[in-house]
This record gives C-alpha cells, sequence and structure tokens, in this order.
C-alpha cells in the first residue's frame, strides 16, 4: 500500500506539465527504475549479510560497487562505445571479482569480529576506489565514475532502465533460493550437518549480488546504506527467515527508494536533489536509531526462560 | 552400523585422531574421555563435518567420504557444541530446516507433523514463536536437538549435548534419547563429559585417550576403577548405588 501510494506520487511529481507523451517517456520509467532498484538492491543487502553471518555488510561496502566502477572506468579508457547491455555484463564480471576478492579477505580474519568484517571491507572499497577515483581524475572522467557509484534518477528514460527488470529478475531467484541462504547463515557445521552445499549456495549468492550491483550501476547508479538499513529493519521485525523476509525487504526497500526521490524533487522544486544525499542522511540517521535502539543487540540478550518447560512430554 | 577404518586426522602436529578402527552397535554410545582425547573429532569425522586425513567412515552403508552430502543428512544428523546464531529466527523456524535434506520447504502435511513432533518431544511447545536470541541457553540447546530429530534419520551424532542444561532438562534429555533408541530404533552416538549419565543411560561405552580408543564395552566393562584411573590419570572409586555405577575422584 505504501510502495503504491508513494509509485502513485512520484508518477505525479514532476517539473514538465504531464501528458501523456511525459508519462510514458519519463514519470513511469523513473517510477519503475525506483521500484526495481530499490526492491533488488535491498535483496542483495540481505544475501550479503546471510552469506557473511554479518548484520553490517551490503554490496556498496564490500568493494562490489567500487569493483565495477573500476572495470567500468578501464573499459571506457580502452573500448568506448560500448551498448549499454555490454557495460551491465563487464560490470557484473568486476563486481563478482570484487565480491569474491572481500570474502577471501574477511575468511583471512583470524578473529570472527563482527565490527572488523564491515571495516575491512570499506578499507577493502576505498583502496580499489581511490584508484579508481585517481585514474578518472587523470582522465577526466570523474563525471562518468560519479554517474555509476551515485545513485541518480533524473535522467531515467524509457530505453534506458529496462535493465533493471533483470536486476529484479536475479532478485527473484534469491527467493526462489530463499532457504538456502538461510541454511547457510545456520553456520558452517549446521549447513553441512543439513547437506546444503555451501559452495553452490555462495557463488550462486555472490551471482545475484554481482548482476544486480552491475546492472543498477550502469542505469541508475547505486544507492548507499539501502542494504544496510533495510535488511536490518525487516529482521527487527519479523527476523531473517529469508523466504518469509524477501517480500518485506523488496517492498520495503522499494518505498524508502521512492521515498527519498520524492523527497529530493520537492526539497528544492523544480530542481533535485540527488537520491544519495537523501539516502545518505535518511539511511544514515535510520541506521544510528537501529544500532542505538533499546533492544540493539539481538543474539546477545539470552534472557532466562519465562517458565521452565518440561522435555519429553508424552502424547495422550 | 557406524564403523571407521584407520581413522586419522591431525590438526598440526597433534594427532587428534590416530587409526581408530571401530564399529559402533545399535543403541546409545557414549564417548567418554579426558580433554583433547579427539572424541569431539571423532563424532565430527564420523558426522562429516571434519574431513579425516586418511582412513573411511560408513554409516549405514555409506560411505561418509563419497556419499552426497544431501543423501548422508537423510540418514545421518550430527549436532556440534556451538549453537550460537547471528541470525534471528523463531524456534519453530530453525526445527523447520531439520527438513531441508528432504527437499521439503517444511510446509507440506509430512513435514509439519515432523516438525510439531520434535517440538512436542523436546517440550518446546510453549516457545514455539520466540526467537532464538531471546531464549536461555538451555532452550537454544534444546531447539537445536529437535531440529535434528525433525531430520528423522537412522542416526543421531551429538557433541556435549548436556552442556548449558541444568539436571532436570539434562535428565530429560537423556531419558528421551533412550526412548528414541527403542521406540524409533534410532542409533545415537554421544559425547559426554558427565560418567556418571554415561553409566546410567548407555548401553555401550567407548574411551578415548589421546587420539586412541582404549576401551570399548558395555558400562560394566569400561566404567570400572581400573580403566577410569587409568583414562583420566587420576585414582577413581566406582560406587554402586541401587544397583547403578557412580563415580567418584579420590
Amino acid at each position: 500500500m505504501l510502495v503504491t501510494a508513494l509509485a502513485t506520487a512520484s508518477v505525479l511529481v514532476g517539473v514538465a506539465e504531464l501528458d501523456r507523451f511525459v508519462l510514458l517517456a519519463s514519470r513511469l520509467p523513473r517510477t519503475a527504475a525506483l521500484v526495481l532498484t530499490g526492491a533488488a538492491m535491498a535483496v542483495t543487502g540481505l544475501i550479503m549479510q546471510l552469506l557473511t553471518r554479518n548484520r553490517f555488510v551490503e554490496p556498496t561496502t564490500t568493494g562490489a560497487g567500487d569493483a565495477a566502477s573500476f572495470v567500468l572506468l578501464m573499459l571506457l579508457l580502452t573500448t568506448p562505445g560500448l551498448p549499454l547491455a555490454g557495460k551491465a555484463a563487464v560490470a557484473t564480471l568486476g563486481a563478482l571479482v570484487g565480491v569474491f576478492g572481500f570474502l577471501a579477505l574477511a575468511r583471512r580474519i583470524p578473529v570472527r569480529s563482527s565490527v572488523l568484517v564491515p571495516v575491512i571491507g570499506i578499507m577493502y572499497g576505498g583502496v580499489i576506489g581511490a584508484v579508481t577515483t585517481f585514474i578518472a581524475y587523470r582522465t577526466e572522467l570523474l563525471q562518468e565514475l560519479l554517474s555509476w557509484s551515485v545513485g541518480d534518477f533524473s535522467g531515467i528514460l524509457r530505453g534506458r532502465y529496462e535493465m533493471l527488470y533483470l536486476a529484479a529478475a536475479a532478485a527473484l531467484v534469491a527467493w526462489v533460493a530463499a532457504d538456502r541462504f538461510t541454511v547457510a547463515a545456520l553456520g558452517e557445521d549446521t549447513a553441512r550437518g543439513l547437506g546444503l552445499d555451501s559452495r553452490g549456495v555462495l557463488l550462486l549468492g555472490v551471482t545475484i549480488v554481482a548482476v544486480v550491483t552491475g546492472i543498477v550501476s550502469v542505469t541508475t547508479g547505486l544507492v548507499p546504506f539501502l542494504g544496510l538499513v533495510v535488511p536490518n529493519l525487516v529482521s527487527r521485525m519479523i527476523g531473517d527467515h529469508m523466504r518469509r523476509a524477501v517480500p518485506l525487504v523488496a517492498l520495503l526497500g522499494a518505498a524508502l527508494v521512492l521515498g527519498c526521490d520524492l523527497i529530493g524533487r520537492l526539497v528544492r522544486f523544480p530542481f533535485e536533489i540527488p537520491i544519495s544525499i537523501v539516502m545518505g542522511i535518511v539511511g544514515g540517521v535510520t541506521f544510528l536509531w537501529l544500532l542505538l535502539g533499546p533492544a540493539s543487540q539481538p543474539g546477545r540478550a539470552s534472557r532466562p526462560a519465562a517458565r521452565p518447560v518440561p522435555v519429553g512430554r508424552r502424547r495422550g | 552400523m557406524i564403523q571407521t577404518d584407520s581413522l586419522t586426522k591431525r590438526h598440526g602436529d597433534i594427532v587428534a585422531v590416530d587409526d581408530v578402527t571401530i564399529e559402533l552397535g545399535d543403541g546409545l554410545t557414549a564417548i567418554i574421555g579426558p580433554n583433547g582425547a579427539g572424541k569431539s573429532t571423532l563424532l565430527c569425522s564420523i558426522g562429516r563435518l571434519i574431513r579425516a586425513d586418511a582412513g573411511r567412515v560408513v554409516v549405514g552403508g555409506l560411505d561418509v567420504a563419497t556419499t552426497r552430502s544431501r543423501d548422508l543428512a537423510r540418514r545421518l544428523a550430527v549436532l556440534r557444541q556451538e549453537n550460537h546464531l547471528p541470525i534471528r529466527l523463531s524456534v519453530e523456524e530453525l526445527v523447520g530446516f531439520g527438513r531441508f535434506p528432504h527437499g521439503g520447504n517444511g510446509r507440506s502435511v509430512h513435514d509439519r507433523a515432523r516438525i510439531e513432533n520434535a517440538l512436542d518431544l523436546l517440550g518446546l511447545e510453549p516457545v514455539r514463536g520466540r526467537f532464538l536470541d531471546e531464549l536461555s541457553g538451555g532452550q537454544r540447546q534444546r531447539a537445536f536437538v529437535a531440529m535434528a530429530l525433525a531430520q528423522d534419520t537412522d542416526y543421531l551424532l551429538l557433541d556435549e549435548p548436556l552442556n548449558n542444561l541444568d539436571p532436570r532438562h539434562a535428565v530429560e534429555l537423556m531419558r528421551l534419547l533412550t526412548r528414541l533408541v527403542t521406540q524409533r530404533d534410532l542409533r545415537i552416538v554421544v559425547v559426554l563429559h558427565d560418567l556418571n549419565v554415561a553409566a546410567r543411560y548407555a548401553d555401550e561405552v567407548v574411551a578415548m585417550r589421546e587420539g586412541r580408543v582404549v576401551a570399548q564395552g558395555s558400562v560394566e566393562q569400561v566404567i570400572t576403577v581400573e580403566q577410569l584411573s587409568d583414562l583420566f590419570e587420576t585414582p577413581a572409586r566406582v560406587a554402586e548405588v541401587e544397583g547403578r555405577r557412580i563415580v567418584l575422584w579420590e
């Protein structure tokens, strides 16, 4: 409902007089792109969190986005003028390598500290990002770089966003395989005890994350905090059983992006503030609230049982 | 039947399991021994959580190293000590994942029946909807045992399942296990620290020390002054109270 309301508002808000052409060529594509990006990116955050068993990671903080930007820049320097689909494919490959690199790095940390893993991810992404920025600066391509790593939906037109349906489809695949991801998050031993093919699940999960990151990079640009905030909110509400969580994560992701985009369009109407800036503020505040909130440490609070319960009660 | 053939596992220079050839029969088998004897390593190697360096494990006719993990998970359930979860699941959801190896998503009638039965056997009915991180350590422990039971296997391997449990729940869990042996014909292997629990409930006792099996047999054969004093390098006394063996230390 919230999503429908926000989507309607998103269609109706705009500088140009609303007519059939504007509606079909700009407004509807923009709204669709917002919904698809929001849903897909929120789901990839959930996947990353289940795979790493860490609440504080998402694709943009684990080097996926930075690696995608890096290869896109290389591509632009060597073979400019590739069609959008080709760029998306290359960005996906880049993100794939980026995430695997992060996972390999995270595996080498001797202490499985829940705080250290995201810090490593941010540093790892920072290194790739720094190299990319340096090259972009020297080759005067900073503008391009920003378009991949900073989400902006103002340029979305018909014919420039349809690939996002593929990203949403990848998120849908994640939903179908949801139980595998949840089992993987139960821990290595439990997962093996239940007969899970951990490597296969890891490969599938990273591929989905990479596909979404790659496509979103080249179409709208990545939206920060989304994959972090939304799954944590949903976890607080209904837990992490992925099959149950995915629909809510996708809807809430779409709603958050729609809302932030609307704010960005209305604050300085008729001018626009990029969604990344709005999202950075909204997301950052929400995340701080999540961290500092009253029930902020799930998994550590072991309250005593309300009352003892007999084991092995016979039926009848 | 569980058989191991020259099973060896090294952790660096330390040989955790040293050339163990053993046959575990039906009923409830307890593995006892001092710290670092290789009990858990042996159990986890049998349950393919640890890959052995050498040797073979056969469970119910299936070679653990070559059988597909998922096929094995329908015959054998294994539970380790650590049961901390970084993700939020309810008791019922966790137990439901016991049906995962059967390809079920936990929603078929048969799956539901298994899950209900496991919740009931472990007395988790009143807390079924609660998140695991809201429970006591003992309740969490029982939720994991319930998941293993929902897996509906012929073999059940438990690594120190009485950790976190108070005497009442420990006794109730052991009673449940012996009942499962007789009623469901489940074969159970348990690593136990409490010798009195082993003496009371085990059909067969395996004593390990420094990676080797030093004794195997009935309670009367293994829970003896000579065996235990030697095994733990501490003078032991074995008393009989109401026909049961009780271990005391000098």
